[in-house]
């Protein structure tokens, strides 16, 4: 698929703007920038408050979801973006009835349940393959994701559906953030956790089914997690670092989008390889600056004083 | 499926007919059993992330292996142990949280689809099987093996089985009171390290019967659903393992009976059913003793209480 691009185009040449121009000659590639756009601020948004949360094993298992929902719908013969979103959202709602223990890791039979829900979801995804017979080829797009053939109307309805995410979200924000950074206290204060964590888990079903249409629902990690990962490294300030968390992955997703144009390998790779390296400099950067003076990153994870 | 119904003795000896049923029978039997043994753990220590991690890791291994044109099973076994070891080691040094973990192998797998992509790449025009691989690998290939790797396959599980029964009673006070364990004397890191290379062998194994993707599937869901059905820790493990194998013998026979459905699928499907039907009959149990401890008026009964105390 990335190799008939490639062809198609050849590779970059010396002059940047030339290059430029060629990556937005193509319709599809313009597609695929308006998508990874819309992607990459849902995913910074709702990632940072995954990481915060401590979900990520539920986002991950969520994004693997939307394998099956993906692969039963083309199946089906309709709209493989409708059954990954139907996938996250059924699988969401599933996790959700599992009692939560507290705001901390999951307990060992909360993540029995999900690593099962995990294994079984991707199980049902080969079943589907296999009845559908032989599309190997659109099987690793679903699975490490493609940027080729995304449609004016997919295009319409991620965009439609991130506006609904981050509207949810900017509703229940604050309160969210409360029950995340303590969940007692926000319970004793009457604020309903519960209702809140089962709205977030369906919201963060909504955006793993998004990320995946760009990276595969193998790789979404790479801009649910990475991002906001680094940012939280960088700053301890909620809103200075959800900021640089929508940044960073608009950063990641545009570089990769660039680099897997003018590349035969798939996209996914580029995308968590990006992610990865702007964890590690984040990493690295608290490194030095906790060298450098005393370290006032921390308060948002409750670190001591 | 119909000589399945009609005649199941038969239908039996037709199943066994087939050389590459042996094997995969002979193969996924051991495998089950140590899957099952080590997955009971993975529940009880809280691991199963470090399993999905594995997953990730077998993938990306077999995959670099295939790339480099070395044996699948070399860059399998040998990505699944070292990074096992890993994560012992940052587990205990920096305390690792998801977030890293989850950073780490997003990245593993990603490298597992450019390795993907450079073996589809170099070999293509050679037919459809080197796009298998890579799905194989994903996905599990049990009928594809052949007897010498049955066997050798078993071996290695069997031992798997021994060694970690033969550490049981440790491993497990160390597992549920780590403090109290290590006070006692009981090499708490040195059993860390221990279960962790068991688990990277079994993920290697379990790979090769279900697929990278879905061998937490092997470990989580009979192990869950052990420790739903009994709180006695040891009679868990062994209720463990015997699901692993009931879920890998049903699912073989049900993909046999529908040459449709994959066997991981079947074997998959009839694990999570097992959890399911374990979780049912927990929650059904513990709202007769609800029942049963209002009835009396008294709080629940005693050694049910001390039961639960020792476990959580």
């Amino acid at each position: 698929m990335t190799t008939e691009a490639a062809g198609a185009v050849g590779g970059p040449g010396w002059n940047p703007a030339g290059d430029l121009h060629q990556l937005f000659a193509y319709h599809f590639m313009v597609n695929a920038f308006r998508a990874g756009t819309v992607v990459a601020v849902v995913a910074g948004v709702v990632g940072w408050f995954m990481v915060l949360r401590r979900q990520s094993f539920v986002g991950h298992t969520l994004a693997v979801v939307s394998f099956p929902g993906a692969a039963g719908a083309i199946w089906l013969g309709v709209s493989a973006t409708a059954g990954a979103f139907a996938g996250s959202l059924a699988a969401s709602l599933v996790i959700a009835l599992v009692p939560r223990s507290g705001s901390g890791a999951p307990s060992s039979e909360e993540s029995a349940v999900i690593g099962t829900v995990q294994a079984f979801a991707l199980a049902c995804g080969v079943l589907f393959v296999s009845l559908y017979g032989g599309f190997l080829d659109s099987l690793t797009g679903l699975l490490f994701g493609t940027f080729l053939g995304i449609s004016d109307s997919q295009v319409v309805i991620l965009g439609a559906v991130g506006v609904a995410v981050l509207g949810v979200l900017a509703a229940i924000g604050r309160p969210l953030l409360f029950a995340t950074v303590d969940a007692d206290v926000a319970a004793a204060r009457r604020v309903p956790v519960r209702v809140l964590s089962t709205v977030f888990l369906v919201v963060l079903g909504c955006t793993a089914a998004e990320v995946s249409q760009i990276t595969g629902a193998l790789l979404v990690f790479a801009l649910l997690v990475m991002p906001a990962a680094a940012a939280q490294q960088l700053t301890a300030r909620p809103a200075a670092s959800l900021a640089l968390t929508v940044l960073i992955g608009l950063a990641v997703t545009w570089l990769a989008l660039g680099v897997a144009y003018f590349s035969i390998y798939p996209v996914g790779f580029y995308v968590t390889t990006f992610g990865f390296a702007a964890y590690l400099l984040a990493s690295g950067a608290r490194w030095a600056v906790g060298r450098a003076g005393p370290i006032r990153a921390g308060r948002l994870r409750g670190a001591p004083a | 499926m119909m000589v399945l119904l009609v005649a199941p003795l038969s239908g039996l000896a037709h199943f066994l007919d087939h050389p590459f049923l042996r094997s995969a029978l002979l193969a996924g039997t051991f495998i089950a059993v140590a899957s099952g043994l080590v997955g009971a753990f993975v529940v009880r220590r809280g691991q199963v992330f470090t399993g999905d991690a594995l997953s990730h890791v077998a993938f990306t291994g077999a995959l670099a292996a295939l790339a480099f044109g070395i044996d699948l099973r070399v860059g399998l076994y040998g990505a699944c142990i070292v990074f096992a070891l890993l994560m012992a080691f940052l587990g205990r040094k920096a305390r690792a949280d998801d977030t890293v973990i989850g950073s780490v192998f997003a990245w593993i797998l990603g490298l597992g689809a450019l390795f993907l992509s450079i073996y589809t790449s170099a070999r293509s025009g050679t037919g459809g099987l080197e796009g298998n691989a890579g799905v194989n690998v994903l996905f599990g290939s049990i009928f594809g093996l052949t007897p010498t790797q049955a066997v050798v396959d078993s071996v290695v599980a069997a031992a798997v089985s021994v060694a970690l029964v033969a550490i049981a009673r440790p491993l497990l006070f160390a597992s549920i009171d780590e403090p109290v364990a290590s006070a006692r004397g009981v090499p708490v890191r040195l059993f860390g390290y221990a279960f962790f290379v068991l688990l990277g062998i079994t993920a290697g194994e379990a790979t090769q019967v279900v697929g990278a993707l879905l061998l937490l599937g092997l470990l989580a869901a009979p192990g869950g659903a052990a420790q739903r059905i009994t709180a006695r820790p040891f009679v868990a493990l062994w209720v463990s393992a015997a699901i692993a194998v009931a879920s890998v013998w049903a699912g073989l026979a049900l993909s046999y009976a529908a040459p449709r459905v994959p066997p991981s699928f079947g074997i998959l499907a009839v694990a999570t059913g097992c959890y399911v039907a374990a979780v049912g009959v927990s929650s059904l149990r513990a709202a007769r003793r609800r029942r049963a401890g209002r009835d009396t008026g008294g709080p629940a009964p005693a050694p049910v209480a001390a039961g639960i105390s020792i476990l959580d």
